[in-house]
Parts: structure tokens; sequence; C-alpha cells
């Protein structure tokens, strides 16, 4: 039997107090989410439980109890106040999937500090507005990254230290910067966590707008309701399990599901710091024993295409409950996995706003491949008319996927950016932004983005953030950005460009811009395509209709060009 | 002494690791290792297509074809011998 037994139940007269029941929870209680994840944990009686395996490259290999992980996060925290970082610091982890990523997040909440974790392949730019917007005041990173960060430094005056986790001596340290390393400093066996409460904040994450600057969207330390709940319920952690969470914590999915779900069940994980390979994936979980395995679809797809084969010379047969988040799992995806693992991947869905899992396809519920599944258990989502933004009352049709206010996780705010926030409510309902139908059954079906945001491998990228940075590259007069149809990413980046007098469309020239923004923004931001045009589709008021390029793309209707300029 | 390899790896310095970081090897893992990620791999093989005037099918544009200097150049040879 799954944890969740029977849904039908769990929706009867469900209430969140259920999850704070199980933590020990009061309203009004000081509540801390790297003090749950670690000292409670110890507390119950696990201190000598491995709370993570971890494989980096060549082999490494590291491997830390609960009680490791207590006394390792103490050690991050107290020397964060040593510099003089204070509650209601932002303080930035810019990390490959490092052992003190991981730990360092409940070391920044034990202080009472907001983490700010970031995708360390972001280019300078991509860290830059992000650092300052929130006004960050330190930032944790390794040698390799710091040096993105040096080039920056200039224009960050409220960052005061960048602490260097690998810092080797064999170069000097710079402005602003100090060593910190996890094995040569004292542990700090008792520290007082810092008493935040259900609203305290505690993480900010950023996610692309399409319009803006990325957004940071604040959480608090209250998500841990909504977070351990789901992680119980849709991944099915058990006591005994072996968990691997293949998200980055610079994405929600690495924070909610790669250390506050599973820390806060007090099991194990497993974090494989690495590129992606078939043959090392698969030779992870036959090593570690995996059960629970929470990936994402442009990983599934690409295992897909490694083949069959290549499965039967492992031993697989750890695994217990798959799931998959990010974008829309495709239903030949979940066959497969039913053909080749006996499992099928339970699509989940979730947005950075959201914090925690809120439509999803359940262990023990009949499983229609290519669905999003049902709300989970106190969650009210419906489907709105885009015109009115009242819920359907037919099912059937295509709208706007909207959630009740209300769940734990929900975020708080947009730092620094409340008006935004507040437009992302409409007559009491949260909009996602995305589109799709309910079935006759309950079972929700994604369609596709309401906006231009591009979803490639699971992660969002703004247009106009890519074609801002466009427009500073030296040949670039103007240019339109669209999604283009991939097998593997579902979507990948494709940039429409019109250059300068002067310069003329080379196949150099494309790989120069494809490399520019990659090493500004960042890989997944980089154009994977790029068509040279005379001019860009406009309206009469000179506005560019990415509409009409997108369609071309998708193979799509066109649709009105009554404003088409030259039309 | 491997012109092939030179030009690889020059460009695989410049392109894809920091400035003032630590500098790859032939046999660095780059795909494996974090070096060049699922996303960089595309414009790496677009530099191959440009400047050896071959074109590379993408199921052989592969994490394990392209995972370090010394794969790609065997990757490369094969294309520009046919």
């Amino acid at each position: 039997m799954a944890n969740i037994g029977s849904y039908e139940e769990r929706i009867k007269n469900f209430d969140w107090s259920v999850s704070e029941k199980e933590l020990g929870y009061k309203p009004g209680d000081i509540l801390n989410i790297g003090w749950y994840c670690s000292d409670r944990i110890c507390q119950q009686g696990k201190a000598d439980k491995i709370a993570l395996h971890w494989e980096g490259l060549g082999g490494a290999e590291k491997h830390f109890t609960y009680n490791d992980i207590r006394r390792a996060s103490n050690t991050i925290a107290a020397f964060l106040q040593s510099l003089g970082h204070a509650s209601g610091d932002r303080i930035c982890l810019f990390m490959d999937r490092v052992p003190e990523l991981y730990i360092g997040v409940l070391g920044i909440l034990k202080m009472g500090g907001i983490g700010q974790p970031l995708y360390s392949a972001f280019g300078d730019e991509s860290l830059y507005v992000r650092l300052e917007n929130a006004e960050t005041s330190a930032i944790i990173t390794q040698r390799k990254h710091a040096l993105k960060v040096r080039k920056i430094l200039d224009k960050l005056p409220h960052l005061k230290h960048i602490i260097i986790v690998d810092h080797d001596g064999k170069s000097p340290l710079r402005d602003r910067e100090v060593a910190f390393s996890l094995e040569k400093a004292a542990p700090v066996e008792d520290f007082g966590s810092y008493p935040t409460t259900s609203e305290s904040p505690s993480l900010l994450h950023y996610t692309s707008g399409t319009t803006g600057q990325p957004k940071g969207v604040k959480h608090v330390h209250y998500s841990l309701i909504s977070q351990y709940l789901t992680a119980k319920w849709v991944l099915d952690i058990r006591e005994d399990d072996i968990f691997w969470c293949t998200a980055d914590p610079g994405w929600v999915t690495g924070t909610s599901y790669g250390i506050i779900g599973p820390w806060s069940l007090g099991v194990t994980q497993c974090v494989l710091d690495g590129g992606f390979s078939a043959q090392a994936w698969y030779k992870f979980i036959e090593k570690y024993r995996i059960s629970n395995w929470y990936s994402a679809p442009t990983a599934i797809r690409s295992l897909m295409k490694a083949g069959d084969e290549i499965i039967k010379n492992f031993d697989l047969s750890s695994l217990r409950n798959l799931a998959s988040v990010g974008e829309p799992l495709n239903s030949e995806a979940v066959v497969w996995s039913e053909k080749v693992f006996g499992k099928a991947f339970l699509d989940t869905y979730f947005q950075t706003e959201t914090g925690s899992i809120m439509i999803t396809n359940f262990p023990g519920m009949k499983i229609k491949p290519g669905s999003m599944g049902k709300p989970f258990p106190g969650i009210t989502a419906t489907i709105l008319d885009p015109k009115t933004y009242e819920p359907y009352s037919e099912t059937g049709k295509i709208g706007l996927i909207a959630i009740r206010p209300g769940w734990p996780a929900m975020m708080r705010t947009y730092w620094n950016n409340e008006e935004t926030y507040q437009k992302k409510f409409k007559n009491g309902w949260y909009m996602t932004g995305d589109r799709a139908s309910i079935d006759k059954e309950g079972y929700f079906w994604f369609v596709g983005r309401d906006d231009d945001i591009i979803n490639t491998g699971g992660h969002l990228v703004s247009p106009f953030e890519v074609e801002s940075a466009l427009i500073e590259h030296p040949a670039v007069a103007e240019s339109a950005v669209v999604s283009k149809p991939d097998p593997i990413n579902m979507e990948v980046v494709k940039a429409f460009v019109a250059l300068k007098p002067g310069f003329t469309a080379s196949a150099d020239l494309d790989l120069e811009i494809m490399n520019f923004i990659r090493k500004k923004l960042s890989p997944l931001a980089m154009p994977q395509a790029i068509e040279f045009v005379e001019q860009l589709p406009k309206t009469r008021s000179g506005k560019i209709m990415r509409r009409i390029l997108k369609a071309k793309e998708w193979g799509e209707e066109i649709g009105d060009t009554s404003t088409l300029e030259n039309d | 002494m491997d012109e092939l390899k030179d030009v690889l790896l020059k460009y695989v310095n410049a392109e894809y690791v920091e400035e003032g970081g630590d500098p790859v090897g032939y046999d660095t893992p780059l795909i494996s290792g974090g070096i060049v990620d699922s996303f960089s791999m595309v414009s790496l093989k677009r530099f191959l297509e440009n400047q050896y005037k071959i074109s590379i099918p993408d199921d052989q544009a592969t994490p394990e074809a392209f995972d370090s200097v010394d794969k790609i150049a065997v990757l490369v040879r094969r294309f520009t011998k046919a």
C-alpha cells in the first residue's frame, strides 16, 4: 500500500494539520527548516543514519550521516554569522551539486538568512541581475564560478563576501573573497537555530518573466508543511528508501524535493554531481540501490534515446517509485518506462511559485499516460475561461490552470515586485500561466503556456531576457526569440535576427552569437537555431509579433494579421 | 604533435572554461565532467561542422562521443575521411 492510501479518502475533509501533526509543529511555534531537516531527525534517534551519498567527478565519494549534516550546517551558519551576516540577509549559493550546496541551504536557514540558490551554469549577466535585485550580501561558491563573480563585483555594492569553498591557496584571494573549507573548519557542535516562524522568509528562487527581468519568488519556512507531505504521498518516500532527485537546487525542485522533502522525512538521499550519461545514471541507481527516483522528461527522453539494451547491463530491481517533473511527460515515455523498468513514471506538476506539487499522478492511482493527474489533497485547481476568468462548467474545454491560494508552500510575493505578484491573481485564483483541460474523470491534460515563456528541458527561459542580451552583440540590430519544438527538450530557443548594416549572415556569425548568449546568460538561453532575416514582423505601432514567428515554428495557424505592418 | 587535437583543445579552453580557470586536457571528461552540458554541446557541434566542413548526424553527436577532446578528434576524423 502506498503512503497516500486511498486518494478518494484523503481528499475528504483534508486539512494541512495532518502534516503539522506528523512534524510535531503547532501554529505559532518556532519553525526553522534547517533544524527540522537535521537536528530534529537526530533527536528521533537517526543521527547515525546516512543522510547523503554524494558522488562527484573522477569517482569522488562522500557520505554524510544526519549528525554530520546537523554539525556541518551548524558550522556554515556560525561561519556566516562570524562574517557579520544576520537574519534576513540574502545569501546566494552558486555551486555545482557539491555537498556544501545542500548542507549550505540548511546552514543559511539555521542562521535566519534567506537562501538564494542559483544555477551554476548562469553567465555573468544572469548572475548580476539576480544578485542586484536581491541585494545579496554574500555568495557561497567554488573557485571556477568565483571568476564570474569577479567580473561583476564592481556593480554589486551590497555583496560583502564571496565565500570560496574549495580555495587551494595557489592563487591569492581577491577583494571581498574569503575561504571556507567544510572539512577543515572547526565543527560547531551546538548552534541555536534562529527562531524563525511560519512566515519568516526562507528561500528566494528566481524565475523568468515574460516582459521584465527575472522575478525573485519569496518562500517562507511554512512551505515545509507542503513539501514534507507531498514528498511522502506523491514520491512515496518511506523510512528505508533510498531517494534520488536529479534536479539541481538552483531550481525549485532541487530544494523542495532535493533537500527539504527527503531530509524532513529523515531518509537517505543520493546526489550525482556530473553531466548526463545513461551509463553513469544506471550505474548510480544500481550502486546505491535507489528505490525512489524523481527526474525530468528531458532526462527520461535522453535515456530512451540511449536505448533499451544498455539497461540489461544493470540491476535496477531496487526501483519502486518513479516520478517526473518540469514539463509534460509524453505518453511514449510513460509507456517506455513501464516496459523497461516495470513501472510508469508518475508525472507531477508544480511551479517555482507554488513551491510544492499541485497536480499529480499518485502511486496506486489509475494512470492515463500523458495526463497531469489530479490535484493534491487540499489543492483546489480548476480551468478558467480566458475571457471571464470564471471556471468552466463543462469538462474538456481548454483554458487557464488556476489554483485557489492558501496552501503552505505558496510564494508570498516577488522580491521587490509586489505589483507583479498581485497581477498573478484573478477572481481569487492564482493564475499559473499554463493551459490545460479536465476530463470527465477529473484528470488534467496539459496543453502549453499561455504566454511567450519558453520551457526548455523543464527550465523557463524569458524571450525578453534573450532578446535584451542579443542586441548587445555588435552585429545585431534587433531580434525576436521564440520556442521551437525539440524531441528531447520539448522546446528550445530560436532567435530571428536582423543584422546591422555592414554585417553579413554566416555560419561563423551564427556560432559567435550562440556563444555570446551562452556565456552571457546561460546554456539554456542559448539559441539552438538562429535565422537571419531582413526584417521582423511588426505591428503598425512597431511591436514585434513573436506570435507569427512562433506559429510558423510549430506549424500552427498564424491567425489574425490585420495589425501587421506592410501587410 | 596532433594539429586537430590542438585546435580542439584551444577552442574548448577558450569557449567553455572561464578565463583564469583550470584548463582542460585532451582526456578531461567534458560532458560527464560537467564542463560542457547537453545544451552547450549544440554550439560545440556547430563549431566542428563549421571548422571542418562536415555534418554530424544527431544520432552520432552523443554525450559519449563528445566527452573529451580525444574522443571528439576521433569523431571528426571519421567524418573528414568519409
